[in-house]
């Protein structure tokens, strides 16, 4: 497969994968922070086509479950009762890409509520918990590594440009930022910052937070790239012609950064979201009842759920086909590097 | 957090005669020989018979700090000095009554101001050294002493003058009160008898806070307890051997304790020590949340798990009630508006979701409450306290007398305001290392959601939590729970009265800032002071429905006592009342106790 068509394939995948995420109140059956009291920790419901008597049915029906008498999660198959699913269905109020008010919902029932991913402590639906969970998960990953990245370019192509003392103050910085242990320094930011934070404060706080100790690696990069791509002989001759620094960084020196930033994008993103992850996993991040998938996995530290509800694992699994979708979409960019792109266009000008 | 008004405390240090003499004491014709040594008077206990020997251990979340009950202020210090120290009077943690410890009798006087106590005869501190008045009334001067800042002081400072006592034979001594002492007797449990012989000169010194740290010499301190200090290994464990002097007996005539050894593991939180029980490391557990109760009893496998009832633990809701004078931000002065605001406090009372928070945060094992005392509390209990069920409208119908109204949102959410417009909008503190709290929270935010109140839940971490409700008093409300130590109604006296320092909505007042507290606090100082238990009852009782009246404290749901011991495990009869499982720990014993001490 050729590497365009890799990347375009990867590109897909993850299209794909943030559309759910991006059309969440669509694709979730109800609202994420809705209690359902009667329901704690139900499992999740299984699909059926046949029901008890053998039957077939198109289309695909669930079992209810009682609450099995004298015990608080311990539920049992209702099977005298099937329930089947219907489809783009009216229900909870949302705001389809954050904006427009809408109510169609890919799947629902008339009556009782169905749980496809099973409920938590307190009766909220998973399955719509990781979907919306997923949007700011997924948001504070893009958003902090673009702002990381536009920080690590600038300060990148500045100190890789002009060099001196400049680019010494800069580097030695970006290395003193390189050495931190950046959790503890998430740590120390956050616990400087208010505390009583709603919930859009503290995501963004959160993103400003991971943006600002991520920029060093990127910086280094990108001044590297400009170092080497400042001494080529078509820079020179532009600068003979009496092309000034910015003309030279807009039409010949950032260029080449493109693929190297792709790149770090790439690996960036996924990194970001784990480290929104870790900060809600440990209570720092945006506050309940607002999910993020650090939220739903702060479940998990409680050895009772752990031996207790399979299906609050689900969380974890979820971020899996996202990070191979960024993983392998930064191997693809890999690829055919910068470098040997370079090496043919000076090989050229040599003939 | 737990109220102690004088934080009970009990400890020693002991050194390590008479190691493996303690089986030989035990042994039936040893304690025959020692029921005739007529200088003995021995307090026999009833109950199942248990076999000598072996050693327990238990879990403790975290290191106990200190073994010397002069400054020992945290659970796990104080749950380690009970099983070394003793007291006059005790309060059996079962039937919640008094009963004779190291005092075998008692008087108290018609007007009720002079307690004549008389010990048992031939009582001896753990290092063998014989303990008499004078041990009494050293142990009382040193709590008194204002240099020694003892938290015991408080509680026997009654009627505003402290307790003066008198020794009048080597056996009886007299204890002299300015007023009445409505809870009697009950004042002397806890409070631990300390050696003169050792602690002496050091107190002359004014060096008694040095003593009794868990690395210290084991022959700096001895008790009068059931168990002494052996070992201590930081950061693991604290190992306890038997005292061979104790002053108990069984009813065969047996020495108590039983055991040869208790043995305290260090571990870091609730979930590992539910681990080491699980895996069969450590013999008892108590304190168990409901969700792990239920994990352990699914699968009951050489051991059994407990729920003894609801104990004396009240959660609850409160708000920022001080006085935070002019200085104060003008957004903070408009929400304390709305707090002081008894109709905003009885709303939100009436659209907490009790019976969510039972089932939901302790899966059914718990109780709701409307007041303070709790079911667990077995004579103090206010029966004509109202239990209204949950009710939004009359919670909004409040709201709205109040003067508050509401506006609809864009997605037809509606938000409460109040009459200057502004959107109710508060954040709840809640403690990051209690899940069971942290869960209420999150319950009371989704009702009050309903009522159109924007609520925020902030974890923090217990003591920055603490440092902001009694000091800083930057916070707007909070949720909280208190466990008190005994089922009188002094030991939330703290809670109750405007000057104290628990009083949480607005602690340690010069003056009541309002007329029902400057109430509450009369009655409460009468009840202390009254002289029979219908009485104190009558007073008790008004004060308990002035409270649920202005919903100072908005009262939520107490958890049961949950605990587990090894099938092996004899005499396991958990309490409501701290400590919950190690209350009779000289009656535990092994059923196989015999092998475990030969391995």
């Amino acid at each position: 497969m050729s590497r365009r068509r890799k990347i375009a394939n990867w590109l897909l995948v993850l299209g794909a994968l943030h559309g759910i995420v991006l059309c969440a109140g669509f694709f979730a059956p109800y609202n994420p922070v809705e209690q359902d009291r009667k329901n704690p920790y139900l499992p999740p419901m299984r699909l059926h086509f046949v029901d008890s008597r053998k039957h077939l049915h198109l289309r695909p029906f669930v079992y209810s479950f009682q609450l099995r008498p004298g015990t608080f999660d311990q539920y049992v198959e209702d099977t005298a009762h099937p329930r089947s699913l219907k489809f783009l269905i009216t229900g909870d109020r949302y705001r389809m890409l954050g904006f427009l008010p809408a109510r169609l919902h890919l799947f629902g029932t008339d009556s009782e509520r169905i749980y496809l991913l099973g409920t938590d402590a307190f009766g909220r639906d998973q399955l719509s918990r990781i979907l919306f969970g997923g949007q700011v998960s997924l948001l504070a990953g893009l958003l902090g590594a673009g702002l990381t990245l536009l920080m690590g370019w600038c300060i990148g192509a500045v100190a890789g440009h002009f060099g001196g003392g400049c680019d010494d103050v800069l580097m030695r910085v970006a290395e003193l930022f390189l050495a931190l242990p950046w959790l503890y320094l998430l740590f120390a930011i956050r616990a400087f910052l208010p505390l009583t934070v709603n919930p859009l404060q503290a995501f963004f706080l959160i993103v400003a937070v991971i943006a600002a100790v991520g920029w060093a690696r990127p910086a280094r990069l990108v001044r590297g790239i400009v170092l080497s791509a400042k001494e080529r002989d078509f820079v020179r001759a532009a600068r003979g012609f009496g092309a000034s620094n910015l003309y030279l960084l807009r039409r010949h020196i950032l260029p080449e950064t493109s693929s190297v930033l792709l790149t770090q994008a790439a690996i960036l993103i996924p990194q970001y979201v784990l480290a929104e992850m870790t900060l809600s996993f440990l209570g720092l991040g945006v506050p309940e009842p607002v999910p993020s998938w650090g939220n739903l996995l702060s479940n998990l530290q409680q050895y009772s759920v752990l031996v207790s509800y399979w299906w609050m694992y689900l969380s974890a699994l979820v971020m899996v086909p996202f990070f191979l979708g960024y993983l392998g979409l930064a191997s693809a960019l890999q690829e055919r590097p910068g470098a040997y792109k370079m090496e043919r266009r000076s090989l050229g000008s040599l003939a | 957090m737990r109220n102690y008004p004088a934080i009970v405390a009990r400890c020693r240090i002991l050194f390590r005669l008479f190691l493996g003499f303690s089986a030989l004491f035990c042994h039936p014709a040893f304690a025959h020989a020692q029921q005739n040594n007529s200088n003995e008077e021995l307090l026999t206990l009833p109950g199942e018979v248990g076999h000598c020997g072996g050693r327990l251990v238990v879990s403790l979340r975290g290191e106990p700090k200190t073994l010397n009950p002069l400054i020992a202020a945290d659970a796990r210090s104080r749950e380690v000095i009970g099983v070394m120290q003793a007291d006059l009077v005790h309060i059996n943690r079962a039937t919640q009554l008094i009963e004779p410890a190291l005092a075998k009798s008692w008087k108290i006087s018609p007007d009720g101001l002079t307690y004549t106590l008389v010990l048992r005869k031939g009582l001896k501190f753990s290092d063998g050294q014989p303990m008499d008045a004078d041990d009494v009334l050293f142990s009382f001067h040193v709590y008194l002493d204002e240099n020694t800042h003892a938290p015991q002081r408080d509680l026997l400072i009654v009627g505003g003058k402290p307790i003066v006592v008198r020794k009048v034979d080597a056996q009886t001594v007299v204890f002299q009160m300015a007023k009445p002492y409505g809870a009697g007797e009950r004042l002397f449990d806890g409070l631990a008898i300390l050696p003169r012989h050792l602690l002496e000169q050091p107190f002359q010194e004014g060096k008694l806070a040095q003593i009794g740290s868990l690395s210290a010499a084991a022959n700096q301190w001895a008790g009068l307890g059931p168990f002494r200090l052996r070992e201590y290994v930081a950061g693991q464990r604290l190992v306890l051997e038997r005292n061979p002097y104790y002053w108990k007996s069984d009813s065969t005539g047996n020495r108590l304790p039983y055991l040869d050894e208790l043995v305290f593991l260090f571990v870091p939180n609730a979930d590992a020590q539910v681990l080491k029980f699980q895996s069969g490391e450590t013999d008892l557990i108590s304190q168990l949340g409901a969700e792990n109760f239920s994990v352990l009893s699914r699968r009951q496998d050489g051991y059994t798990v407990t729920d003894a009832g609801p104990g004396l633990e009240y959660n609850f809701l409160f708000f920022n009630l001080n006085d935070l004078g002019e200085k104060a931000p003008a957004d903070m002065q408009r929400k304390q508006k709305w707090f002081r605001e008894v109709k905003f406090r009885q709303a939100v009372s009436a659209a907490a979701d009790r019976e969510a928070i039972v089932r939901l945060v302790y899966q059914g094992r718990g109780a709701a409450i409307w007041g303070l005392v709790t079911p667990g509390n077995k004579r103090w209990g206010d029966t004509n306290l109202p239990h209204p069920a949950r009710s939004l409208d009359r919670a909004r119908a409040l709201l709205k007398e109040a003067g508050f109204s509401w506006t609809t949102g864009p997605n037809g959410e509606s938000t409460l305001q109040d009459s200057g417009g502004k959107p109710v909008e508060f954040s709840i503190l809640t403690s990051s290392s209690n899940a069971d709290r942290a869960k209420m929270a999150a319950i009371l935010q989704d009702d009050l959601q309903q009522l159109g109140m924007r609520v925020q839940v902030v974890p923090l971490e217990f003591r920055s939590l603490l440092d902001r409700v009694t000091q800083s008093k930057e916070y707007d409300a909070c949720v909280m729970g208190i466990a008190s130590y005994d089922a009188d109604p002094n030991s939330d006296i703290n809670v109750w009265l405007s000057s104290g320092g628990t009083h949480l909505w607005n602690p340690s007042q010069t003056h009541p800032a309002t007329p029902w507290e400057a109430e509450i606090d009369h009655l409460i100082e009468d009840q202390m002071s009254a002289r029979t238990f219908d009485q104190r009852k009558k007073l008790y009782d008004r004060a308990q429905e002035i409270l649920a009246e202005y919903q100072s404290l908005i009262f939520l749901a107490s958890p049961d006592i949950l605990a587990g011991a090894k099938n092996s495990v004899g005499n396991f009869h958990p309490a409501v009342l701290e400590p919950y499982v190690l209350w009779n720990v000289e009656q535990l014993y092994l059923k196989n106790g015999r092998e475990n001490a030969a391995q």
